[in-house]
């Protein structure tokens, strides 16, 4: 029973992470019909959007302290950041140890802004093309993009530590009555978790109870119809796929603490959010989060040692396993709607 | 002559010329001058040319004809290497059973994954493959160590039995892979004035199996097999409606598809007799797909130009550093000399990948049909301008973006 619920709570944060992103996928492919291959490269960009804020924040200059010598009785040189001479040692301390969570307000706007330019730059003219198209130049701005954080932040992965508070793990078997220190749960997780949560909450609160969010929906279910009404679908789309690339971003600045980042990390992280997507539905937002969390909860079962004793390597596969046969069995996934991608 | 029309004829020959003279038309530049690295006829990098060259001409029989986007391809190449290399260790070193084994295996591979992917279509179809892809990839990596290797790949080993041939050399060294006595890594250097040509026996080896293959595959696309599978392209469902079953014909083209990746696989490991998982990653799967639209998918010499391109350039520009940049530039004044280093510094080296990223979107975007496309164009252009030359009245505007 405790190994049940540990493999649970371990599936819940990738599951977290794969939900976030297959949310934004959809979120495009509903609304623009554009199959976005790039978007783990806008993953990866949130990722470093926490590595360039705490570097930011680390910037320091080097000033003379008299009151400390090295062994040769010269005065120290000591590097400053200027976050101390602005707010004081113990408010820079904090707000450098606090580098992740502020990275969530610097990403947004720089996640949007970057969503409604690559949708303005590129994506606009491909609505026409066939799918083939969208995959291929998506897959070629991903290529770009990984290569532009290669070339600036190197090929090596940057750990970007959480908030000391946050550091330990919870005894979260303990709570339930078990003996403890047998479920125990790193806090960063859990606040992913709550994280992911609260974005999937906030979009689809989004979606449901604004005028905004109705006018979309309504353009997603027909576009054409809308835009007779009057109203400028297209500029509402546009903020639709900056709000996806703000949510793949956020869910890359706060995974930074559970994975240090790397140039790749998007890659990594595409296929398998593809996987999601196709596996929950094509243009089905619900379908979308729930395969997310059930995949990322089937691979950490699988990844225990008892399964993989009886059947070796399942742990690498299962995720496409699960794909082919709901692919095979169920063309429209979990809750595709009829008539999306059914060609 | 080998019943092809005059147009497919000349375009035979014209691969046949080029590959058969590669050494001589790649190595255009004396040995020891300055403009030396930008010779691409060195043995090892002329057989990646006509290997990837086969991989993307088997690769377009798929995507070029029926539409069907696969991307898990390398899968099918890794496939082969591991087959080849495990006939190099187990039977002899003769390259022919090897390669026959490399494309069987891999044909069989790629009957079972057709069979099951080809229920769908559209992006289902290349999500589909791209997780049998990963899943081989995976297992490759992990669980089936025994088989493949795993991370240190599959080698060639002193005790392997090789039954038709010997564990090792008298001189107690690995044998190499060869063809009947003739050793593929040989080659015989031919030196004109300042100029030196290599002549490789695997490079010629994989030349005619590259020239084979593309003849099969002018002989494919002419076919009326290769018209059904353009009549795929065009509208599946109509072609249903006519009472037709398709799945034969798109299965029949993934299966020969697959047998041409196992093909460029065994070959591959023929001329360097080790097997790597990596070759079947998603990464070299989109790779042979950037080959084949840049070169021009569902053209006949597209992926084989494609294929060539990207390994010529991906090779020259890896080479191209700072210092060659400020030897070129050095005509310009000092700071001008140095911002345009810096600027063109990121594209160069190790960003290689960066060019080939911006270029592979900048032929989606404005030339669908890749080199040959372009090509296409220019000739239009001129002829359009010799026209006007001419006198006469045309008013066409100008078809180059």
């Amino acid at each position: 029973m405790d190994a049940i619920i540990l493999q649970i709570l371990n599936g819940l944060d990738k599951g977290s992470a794969y939900a976030l992103i297959a949310l934004g996928l959809t979120l495009i492919f509903g609304t623009l019909g554009v199959v976005n291959f790039a978007h783990g490269a806008l993953f990866m960009i949130g990722a470093f959007c926490a590595v360039t804020l705490s570097r930011i924040l680390t910037l320091s200059h080097t000033i003379i302290d008299e009151t400390q010598k090295d062994f040769l009785g010269n005065p120290l040189k000591v590097e400053v950041p200027y976050v101390h001479d602005m707010f004081g040692q113990a408010t820079g301390d904090a707000i450098i140890d606090w580098a992740v969570p502020l990275s969530v307000l610097f990403a947004i706007p720089i996640m949007i802004l970057v969503g409604v330019v690559m949708e303005r730059g590129l994506i606009k003219h491909f609505y026409k093309r066939p799918h083939a198209d969208q995959i291929l130049v998506t897959f070629g701005l991903a290529i770009v993009l990984q290569e532009v954080i290669k070339y600036f932040y190197g090929a090596n992965p940057i750990p970007t530590p959480a908030p000391a508070a946050f550091k330990g793990s919870l005894d979260f078997g303990a709570m339930l009555g078990f003996d403890p220190n047998l479920i125990i749960y790193p806090y960063w997780r859990i606040i992913y978790f709550g994280f992911a949560a609260v974005i999937i909450g906030g979009v689809f609160a989004f979606l449901q109870f604004t005028t905004f969010g109705m006018v979309v929906r309504a353009g997603m279910a027909d576009r054409e119809t809308v835009g007779l009404l009057g109203i400028n679908i297209d500029k509402r789309f546009t903020i639709m796929f900056g709000i996806a690339a703000a949510v793949a971003g956020l869910a890359g600045v706060m995974y930074t603490p559970i994975n240090s980042p790397n140039y790749h990390m998007g890659m990594d992280f595409l296929v398998l959010s593809f996987v999601v997507v196709v596996v929950g539905g094509m243009g089905s937002l619900p379908g979308a989060v729930l395969a997310g969390f059930l995949l990322g909860v089937l691979e950490s079962f699988a990844s225990m040692r008892e399964v993989i004793d009886i059947i070796p390597g399942i742990n690498q596969i299962i995720i496409y396993l699960v794909a082919i046969i709901i692919l095979l069995t169920r063309p429209r996934g979990l809750m595709g709607r009829k008539g999306v991608m059914e060609d | 002559m080998f019943n092809l029309n005059k147009k497919d004829l000349s375009l035979l020959i014209i691969v046949a010329v080029l590959t058969l003279f590669a050494p001589f038309i790649l190595n255009p530049f004396p040995a020891g001058s300055a403009m030396a690295q930008f010779n691409a006829g060195y043995p090892d990098l002329m057989q990646r040319f006509v290997i990837f060259g086969i991989f993307a001409i088997g690769f377009n029989i798929l995507f070029g004809l029926t539409g069907y986007l696969s991307f898990g391809h390398a899968a099918f190449l890794g496939v082969g290497s591991y087959a080849a290399v495990w006939m190099f260790k187990l039977l002899s070193m003769n390259v022919i059973p090897a390669i026959l084994l490399a494309v069987i295996v891999s044909g069989l591979f790629s009957l079972l994954i057709g069979f099951v992917s080809l229920r769908r279509s559209g992006i289902y179809f290349s999500i589909l493959t791209l997780a049998f892809a990963q899943m081989m990839f995976a297992l490759a990596y992990s669980v089936l160590t025994p088989i493949t290797g795993g991370e240190t790949g599959l080698q060639l080993a002193l005790n392997d039995p090789r039954i038709l041939g010997v564990s090792q050399t008298a001189e107690g060294n690995i044998p190499v892979p060869g063809l009947f006595g003739l050793e593929m890594r040989d080659s015989a250097d031919l030196v004109i004035g300042g100029w030196v040509f290599t002549f490789n026996v695997g490079y010629y080896f994989c030349a005619l199996v590259l020239l084979a293959s593309f003849y099969l595959a002018i002989r494919i696309f002419r076919s009326p097999f290769g018209m059904m599978l353009r009549a795929v392209k065009s509208n599946q469902q109509r072609m249903n409606y006519t009472g037709l079953n398709t799945r034969p014909y798109t299965l029949a083209a993934f299966v020969i598809s697959g047998m041409y990746a196992g093909l460029a696989g065994g070959l591959m490991a023929s001329m360097d007799p080790l097997a790597g998982a990596e070759r079947m990653q998603w990464t070299a799967s989109g790779e042979v797909v950037l080959m084949t639209i840049l070169g021009g998918a569902g053209t006949l010499i597209g992926p084989v130009l494609g294929a060539g391109f990207i390994k010529y350039f991906e090779n020259i520009f890896s080479k191209i550093n700072d210092n060659v940049l400020h030897s070129w530039f050095s005509f310009l004044p000092d700071g001008l000399e140095d911002a345009v280093v810096f600027i063109i510094h990121p594209f160069i080296g190790k960003g290689w990948h960066l060019t080939l990223g911006i270029l592979f979107m900048l032929v989606v975007i404005f030339l669908p049909g890749g080199l040959v496309e372009g090509g296409q164009r220019i000739r239009s252009w001129l002829k359009n301008r010799k026209t006007k030359d001419n006198g006469s009245a045309s008013h066409e505007t100008n078809p180059a973006e």
